[in-house]
């Protein structure tokens, strides 16, 4: 690691202006990703700003509308919150198989998407969800859906003068409910080689009123397996149909060969994903899924 | 530039000066001299460097000492109470948990910081709270059966 200075900021607002103030500066949460960075020389910022301190980025709440994960929140404290494990369930699956028990005590929801790694585990899930990013900048707030947030391998749409407050969560409907997996050769503490979300919503009948397919690791940014949605929308499901969406959502991805796994296998296991993921969710959907408000 | 910070070791204030890139791993073994913390891979994934802050298992090779201020740190050197081992580090030592030992002081703070909040845990749950140290000589096998048995029913003392 080069030298550099640590500067802790205690409000949104010195935060704001010691971005401002300060070149080639680089925010500090947990810092999972990027102290290991920086002791590669990655990352060779000047100064780390400390965000763990701001208020903001330390709420943790339902409100019954939205879930509010603050950015410094760590991951082992969102999925000890009960509401989570209960009503944002594809989120607390996706968020509990990020590393180890000490990954998951320091680093955080915030760290987890402003990487911007393709194969992050959370993404897939907030896409889902359809979860908004609150961004502070300069005098001004911007709210941004997920699906705008990325753009590409550790590149997000924030400028450097911009920082993640906190991710919003809207409450999923009733009868409805996700299901997130992913394939690792490692069980544990490994970097996905393919991560698929899969949510459904279903009407009183058992008809699907909204269709949701999110892959990791599949493209420079987490994406969403549109047409493969689309041939859902409106159905009453059968095995049939969620077989089809699977094969869809794997022509939808645009994987590439590297260390992992081959750009082949990627398109196959992303296959199995989606269709077992879309399986669970329809059964657990049509059990009642999550809990109405 | 070197800063003068206060770290909390072991119900200890100690006073040290850091560089901000030094990490609280690094603070642990060359400034204040506790060994006991290993150093594996410096990356986060071997957890041979955990110690418990507030309460929580973490890996020291990430941390900032720095950003340790303030902070209650637990290191294998604060287990022993008045020169007598904590039962699970002697548990580990009668059961044969430890081959080279290496692994051995992250496994006992993944474990200690386990059992400090949950005081009868499954297999699963010790299995999942040690899912990030690694042992290349145990097979875990006699660790998670060590650990499971000093925290069965009735063996209270451990998380005293
Ligand atoms: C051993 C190991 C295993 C891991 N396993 C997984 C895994 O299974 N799945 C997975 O998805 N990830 C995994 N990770 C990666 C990492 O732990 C997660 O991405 C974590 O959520 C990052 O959070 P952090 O708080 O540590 O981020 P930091 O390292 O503090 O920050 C990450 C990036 O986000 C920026 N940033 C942080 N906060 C903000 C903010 N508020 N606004 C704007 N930018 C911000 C930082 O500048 C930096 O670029 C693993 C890491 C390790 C070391
Ligand atoms: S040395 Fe810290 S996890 Fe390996
Ligand atoms: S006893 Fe040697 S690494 Fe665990």
């Amino acid at each position: 690691m080069i030298d550099f200075q640590y500067l802790s900021a205690r409000s949104l607002s010195e935060a704001l202006s010691l971005l401002r103030e300060t070149k080639h500066s680089r925010l500090l949460a947990g810092g999972t990703d990027l102290i290991v960075q920086m002791k590669d020389r990655r990352a060779n910022p000047s100064a780390c700003i400390d965000v763990k301190k701001i208020q903001e980025l330390n709420r943790l709440e339902w409100d019954g509308n939205s879930l509010h994960i603050g950015a410094a929140v760590p991951l082992a404290k969102i999925i000890a919150f009960n509401e989570v494990k209960n009503r944002f369930n594809i989120l607390y699956q996706a968020m509990s198989l990020i590393g180890s028990v000490q990954v998951r005590n320091r680093g955080t929801a915030g760290g987890n998407i402003c990487n911007a790694a393709p194969s992050a585990d959370s993404p897939p899930a907030l896409l889902c969800l359809g979860a908004r990013a609150v961004i502070a900048g300069n005098n001004s707030q911007r709210i941004l859906p997920m699906e705008k947030f990325f753009r590409g391998p550790g590149k997000t749409v924030m400028t450097a003068d911009e920082l993640l407050v906190e991710i919003e969560v809207p409450t999923p409907p009733p009868h409805s409910a996700g299901c997130y997996m992913r394939h690792t050769p490692r069980e544990e503490m490994d970097i996905a080689v393919a991560g698929v979300g899969s949510f459904l919503v279903l009407d009183e009948t058992g008809r699907c009123t909204q269709a949701r397919i999110a892959m990791g690791a599949m493209a420079p940014t987490p994406i969403r397996a549109i047409e493969a949605e689309a041939g859902l929308t409106g159905k009453v499901l059968n095995h049939d149909l969620l077989e089809k969406a699977a094969e869809q959502a794997s022509l939808e991805a645009r994987p590439i060969s590297d260390l992992r796994a081959s750009m082949e296998y990627r398109r196959e296991i992303v296959k199995v994903l989606a269709r077992r993921t879309l399986t669970n969710a329809w059964q657990a959907a049509s059990a009642g899924g999550v809990k109405s408000k | 530039m070197k800063k003068l910070i206060a770290l909390t070791v072991n119900g200890q204030v100690h006073e040290v000066a850091v560089e901000p890139r030094q990490t609280l791993l690094d603070a642990l073994r060359y400034d204040l001299g506790l060994t006991g913390t290993k150093e594996g891979c410096g990356t986060g994934n071997c957890g041979s460097c955990t110690v418990i802050m507030d309460g929580k298992a973490i890996n020291s090779c990430l941390v900032l000492a720095i950003d340790s201020e303030g902070n209650n740190i637990t290191t294998i050197e604060g287990l022993a109470q008045d020169g007598q081992l904590h039962p699970l580090q002697q548990a580990f030592i009668d059961e044969s948990a430890i081959q080279c030992g290496f692994c051995a002081p992250g496994m006992l703070l993944s474990a200690k910081a386990l059992i400090d909040v949950n005081h009868h845990p499954t297999e699963i749950e010790i299995r999942q709270a040690i899912a990030g140290n690694i042992c290349r000589c145990t097979g875990y096998d006699k660790i998670v059966r060590t650990i499971l048995k000093q925290t069965a029913t009735g063996k209270e003392q451990c998380h005293a």
